[in-house]
């Protein structure tokens, strides 16, 4: 197609559903938030330069100020500095978790989509069985047999989203499977693993870069709640989850041991979100 | 060969094939709900058995309890730990079948009794917070659709703000607002109205902005459709095209999703009745796999389970009734 034809389809498209390409207010700042949590993970000290674990308990349960912008613990250790530090764990934990989950989607959905009905039929079945563990329950019967911790917390939140990946990625292979560059290249010769590998795989794996992206949000969410329950992380482990959970004691007196931390989950998930929609759009329009 | 279903056709065959066509499907519904179970009770009994150490140890208060070899032994044959995994896996099949979930091994009390005990709560706090997501994200839906720009931009940030909200920090930070500063609503759970608002509102919040993300794109869909375009050339009003066609239209996903919202409501409900001390049967869970309880976890999940298979064959239900196209095939 030629790159005018292209334009007007979508100037068109964009004119229709009212959204514009060019960066929206929202994608702006979740770029902006985006590059302060890679920071954060990344190179923390740049950011906050304060040791994460370092009490001082002369300036315990501090209110948010100039000095301590999130306030402090019952240890006197700074919230902002935890926070930040925090990054880290949070999405190394979310990364994981979410690599763990699309690649035994990966595996499931194209066994599935790709080895005939009577292999389909099985793994539809099997998926079903575990859509019976709904959200945390697969999750805790992992916990259950292999103990909490960090490590199995993260394989517990893969398991778990892996059949909502395992469903999706089944339906993309079938509709990739009925393109027409998948039947010319059948024409060709071409036999079945070069079919896969070569054309119905990379057009599949394009919308799973999106998936992945909204997936890493949910991730962080749901294992910040099993360190919260006292199942992953534990304090004074600088994991968001963890904080939060240390937090509960203090509640009624201090509210920001619990207000900044959760409000980074929530930015976080919220910036994986815009951002995956964003990639979307773009490469839908493309 | 599928004939076309026409009014002729329909009074030829009479009420028969319809009456053995829903017979079958029902038929073909139970068979797979009762495999899910099966399924679901041999996961369970298979991954309990990975669990290291002896089960009869932790019968009696895990390893630290110091039992005597006597007292395990006695455990074992009580419990039938001492029988080959198959025969086990067979007894506690059948066990299940009659209904009977064991006896829990921290609170000396029949598992069945108790997590139907906790169901109630669970399932009012379950359909209240469902009820109100729903209200709160067609309101959403319907009010971004229709005040331009501006109003689709806030609806959509609303809604991926809602749907990103973990439970844990919103139950915390309802409790300091409403709870400690302005000191309204109690931070304590109980069944009386008052102390249901904060923990429903938790779990209707983030559910509310999933579903409303999904019926609110669904609804831009749907007024584009002929559909609509249709019923306003016939002179339909603009309340009537919205409410009666395209909102038909829209809900479609959203109550295919309900089926999952259900799923994560119970998930929602283990921080939920945690955070509010709320007796439930996600507190119930919570409390046995941190004390390694293994037959109250298999318990829940195996009631879990069947509330979920029923949950889908109600939105089901629902589906059809609202799509008559899905009545057809």
């Amino acid at each position: 197609m030629s790159d005018l034809a292209q334009q007007a389809e979508l100037t068109t498209r964009s004119g229709q559903s009212g959204q514009p390409l060019r960066l929206g207010v929202a994608e702006g700042m979740a770029g902006v938030l985006g590059l302060f949590l890679l920071i954060s993970a990344v190179a923390p000290q740049f950011l906050a330069p304060g040791d994460p674990l370092g009490i001082d308990p002369l300036a315990a349960f501090a209110p948010p100020s100039f000095a301590h912008g999130f306030g402090t613990d019952e240890s006197g250790r700074d919230i902002y500095t935890r926070v930040v530090h925090g990054t880290q764990y949070s999405l190394v934990i979310g990364v994981a978790a979410t690599a763990i989950g699309l690649g035994l989607g990966i595996v499931l959905g194209t066994l599935a989509g790709m080895l005939g009905r009577v292999v389909d039929f099985t793994v539809n079945r099997f998926l079903e069985v575990l859509f019976a563990f709904p959200g945390l329950l697969l999750a805790l019967l992992f916990i259950l047999v292999f103990g909490p911790g960090v490590a199995t917390a993260t394989i517990a939140v893969g398991l778990s989203t892996a059949p909502g990946y395992a469903r999706i990625i089944r339906g993309q292979l079938i509709a990739v499977r009925g393109a027409a560059f998948v039947e010319a290249a059948t024409v060709l010769g071409r036999t079945r693993w070069q079919i896969l590998l070569r054309h119905i795989l990379p057009n599949t794996l394009a919308p799973l870069f999106v998936l992945a992206t909204l997936g890493v949000g949910q991730a962080i969410v749901w294992a910040a709640t099993l360190s919260y329950l006292g199942l992953g992380a534990e304090p004074p482990t600088a994991e968001w989850g963890a904080m939060l959970s240390a937090g509960r004691t203090y509640i009624t007196s201090a509210w920001w041991m619990s207000f900044f931390p959760g409000l980074f989950i929530v930015l976080t998930a919220v910036t994986a979100t815009v951002l995956g929609r964003s990639i979307d759009r773009r490469m839908r329009h493309a | 060969m599928v004939e076309p279903v026409t009014p002729a056709n329909r009074r030829r065959d009479g009420l028969a094939r319809p009456v053995f066509r829903a017979l079958g499907r029902l038929g073909a519904r139970l068979a797979g709900a009762i495999f899910v179970l099966w399924a679901v009770a041999s996961i369970t009994f298979f991954a309990v058995r990975l669990i290291p150490g002896d089960p009869a140890q932790a019968v009696l208060g895990g390893p630290g309890s110091q039992a005597s070899p006597e007292a395990l032994a006695a455990v074992s044959a009580e419990y039938g730990f001492d029988q080959p995994v198959f025969t086990q896996y067979l007894t506690q099949l059948g066990r299940l079948a009659t209904g009977d979930l064991g006896r829990s091994y921290s609170l000396n009390m029949d598992v069945g009794p108790l997590v139907l005990d906790q169901l109630g709560g669970t399932l009012l706090l379950a359909v209240l917070a469902l009820s109100l997501a729903w209200v709160i994200a067609l309101a959403l839906a319907t009010w971004s659709t229709r005040g331009g720009l501006v109003a689709a931009r806030v609806g959509s940030s609303l809604e991926i703000v809602a749907a990103a909200l973990p439970h844990f920090w919103l139950a915390t930070s309802l409790i300091v607002v409403f709870s400690i500063w302005i000191g309204v609503l109690p931070p304590i759970s109980t069944d009386s109205l008052a102390g249901l608002v904060l923990p429903v509102l938790t779990l209707a919040v983030p559910l509310a902005g999933f579903l409303g993300q999904i019926m609110r794109e669904s609804l831009l869909i749907a007024l584009e459709s002929p559909f609509v375009l249709s019923a306003r050339a016939r002179g339909e009003s603009e309340r009537g095209v919205r409410w009666v066609h395209a909102l038909r239209h829209a809900s479609l996903p959203a109550i295919s999703l309900s089926g999952w919202a259900f799923g994560s409501l119970i998930s929602g409900a283990v921080v939920v009745e945690t955070i509010f001390a709320r007796p439930g049967l996600g507190r119930t869970l919570l409390n046995a796999v941190t004390l390694r309880d293994v037959p109250v976890v298999i318990g829940v999940v195996m009631i879990v389970a069947v509330a979920y298979i029923l949950m889908t064959l109600l939105t089901d239900a629902v589906s059809r009734l609202v799509d008559p196209r899905l009545r057809l095939s």
